[in-house]
């Protein structure tokens, strides 16, 4: 049984060419799906209904609306740069669905040919993978924001750039956390390595998750930091000349974006396609060989992949994927947008130091765990929970309360606690009360 | 009721947990998520209450054999603010003046009431009705068979002495 582990090269190439074509379509139906989500949830936030008129409770809304958008108009403007103008949405949309591609979304399928990894690509690289290709996303944004010749359009794009190569480092530095961890840079092996600690990274590596989300959401434009943007001062930044389908790519890049950023904090922080509780799913590659875990003599226990247990774990994922999108939702349709400083600010001055200090109080923390001999497992992530968990709370206490970040009214607090100190303790109860 | 200034307590910047409010914030858009109560009217199924003093398009009153009221006394095209009614006036054997021509421009119309409030005979009403689309314009001047042929509730007009329609 083990000789039919692995595919041969020409199954490999059939199956690779599936699993491209599966993954394209269900991530292009998630993107639809996931505006009517977004809809509907930003409706019920609000007490209303939404779309729910096409199709039972709208579900055939995103399918009229790529038919209006293919049908409708296409506009170009006739001051703007016309090839970077049909450039920028390609650009755009590009990296958005090819990063969906390293992401492992369910344990390996057993099959007559051999076992088939549920991941499209395993490429070695994984995350750098990731990183390399959403940072090319602002190339497409700057480039619609420079070719439409507007300044609205212009100045999103120029925020774009900025927030996301700001955030981009944030993202990476609370990526690294993970990759200490993992020991490894394979998304399939940081799944693995989350099923053998028999803990998910989130909590041993709390503080990254929260330094991701954030990031992520910066990343993705969405809103706390949707810059680019940000209707109530740049119309909608940089596709305000945007109409038709070259808009909707726009759109679909976004929501590609959001699904890749929500199965990376699944996969990275929620032990991706694990099922909790439950060390039936466990399996990863071994010399050639599928196994589930080792004994105490270090001997390899035989994995035993099913149908049911790739497909079970692929609701996992699923839920998962579908928990974070639903949390970025929420989370739009909660917070009011930053300010530009602001959003600058929280990257540069605040997560970037503590992101790289995190790097280190960690790595420092897994050498003395090294060091003691304690084996990688439950205890040694158990530890690791204890140590950023204080870290945490730490890192909220002094951010919070306008000790790191104030809101419009910083300067204000300041200016008013100065005149108090002047005047005198009678006059500050007078402001205060 | 006297007007009244809301006096709005807000604590000192620094004292603010930005996390807490970020956590109550999220918890109350949770809880209208789950919300059942939506305010949505789900319109052409569900259609809304008008109000008593809802001024819409106009109808006129007919007597029992199918005449106008309409005495062509020409109030109405006097008052009317937006000169939108047209009236040609006309007089029958007996004596009886009678509208050849009445025409409302609905689109010129601002809707005051004006024209139902003036009229003598209580022939020309505004009514509670507001579904009113057409594919033409010239669709939207109603003439006098048009006017008579509306069946919508008519308006209550506001009476001083009952200044809340109670």
């Amino acid at each position: 049984m083990h000789e039919m582990d692995q595919l041969s090269t020409a199954w490999f190439w059939i199956v690779g060419a599936i699993k491209v074509l599966g993954v394209f379509t269900v991530v292009m139906l998630a993107v639809a799906y996931m505006t009517l989500a977004e809809r509907r949830v930003s409706a019920f936030i609000q007490d209303r209904l939404g779309p729910n008129r096409v199709g039972p409770f709208g579900l055939l809304q995103p399918i009229a609306d790529g038919i209006k958008n293919i049908i409708k108009e296409e506009t170009m403007p006739g001051t703007s740069a016309k090839l970077y103008f049909v450039l920028g949405p390609a650009l755009a949309i590009m990296p958005a669905v090819v990063t969906f591609a390293v992401i492992p979304f369910a344990a390996p399928l057993p099959t007559p040919i051999g076992r088939v990894d549920m991941i499209v690509a395993d490429v070695p690289i994984g995350i750098l993978y990731i990183l390399a290709l959403s940072s090319l996303a602002v190339y497409g944004i700057v480039l619609a924001g420079w070719a439409s010749n507007n300044k609205y359009a212009f100045l999103g794009g120029l925020r774009a750039s900025a927030q996301m190569i700001s955030y981009e480092v944030a993202l990476g530095l609370s990526v690294i956390a993970v990759l200490l961890l993992a020991g490894n840079v394979t998304l399939t092996e940081m799944v693995a390595q989350q099923q053998q600690m028999k803990l998910w990274f989130v909590l041993p590596l709390s503080l990254a998750f929260i330094f991701f989300v954030i990031s992520a959401l910066a990343e993705t434009n969405r809103l706390p930091f949707d810059m680019p943007e940000a209707e109530s001062e740049l119309v909608t930044g940089y596709h305000t000349e945007y109409s038709a389908m070259k808009f909707s790519m726009f759109f679909i890049a976004e929501y590609s974006h959001v699904l890749t950023a929500s199965a990376l904090m699944a996969t990275l922080f929620f032990g991706g396609w694990d099922i909790p509780f439950w060390t039936g799913d466990d399996m990863f590659w071994h010399e050639g060989r599928l196994v589930r875990g080792f004994d105490d003599a270090g001997a390899a226990i035989p994995a035993t992949p099913s149908l049911l247990i790739t497909l079970l774990t692929l609701v996992s994922f699923s839920a998962k994927t579908a928990f974070f999108v639903f949390l970025y939702i929420w989370i739009r349709w909660t917070l009011p947008r930053f300010r530009y400083d602001q959003v600058m600010h929280l990257g540069w001055k605040v997560l970037l130091p503590a992101a790289l200090g995190y790097i280190v109080l960690i790595a420092g923390a897994m050498l003395v765990l090294d060091q003691l001999g304690v084996p990688f497992g439950r205890l040694y992530g158990l530890v690791l929970t204890g140590i950023s968990g204080a870290t945490t709370i730490a890192f909220l206490f002094f951010v919070d309360r306008d000790r790191v970040i104030g809101g419009a009214h910083g300067n204000r607090a300041v200016a008013r606690r100065r005149a108090a100190s002047r005047v005198g303790g009678s006059e500050r109860r007078a402001v205060s009360g | 009721m006297a007007i009244s200034v809301k006096v709005m307590r807000r604590p000192e910047p620094g004292r603010t947990s930005y996390m807490r409010a970020t956590l109550k914030g999220l918890s109350l858009t949770f809880k209208h998520l789950l919300k059942v109560d939506k305010v949505t009217l789900q319109y052409p199924e569900d259609q809304p209450e008008l109000h008593p003093r809802w001024r819409g398009t106009h109808r006129m009153e007919v007597h029992a054999d199918g005449r106008p009221k309409c005495v062509a006394c020409g109030l109405c095209p006097t008052v009317c603010p937006a000169n939108c009614i047209r009236l040609v006036g006309g007089e029958d054997d007996q004596g009886n003046r009678y509208p050849i021509v009445y025409e409302i421009d609905e689109f010129r119309c601002i809707f005051c009431g004006m024209c139902q409030e003036v009229c003598p005979v209580e022939a020309i009403h505004v009514g509670r009705h507001f579904e009113n689309a057409e594919y033409t314009r010239d669709r939207f001047v109603y003439d006098l068979d048009r006017l008579m042929e509306q069946d919508h509730p008519t308006t209550l007009l506001w009476d001083p002495s009952d200044s809340r329609s109670e």
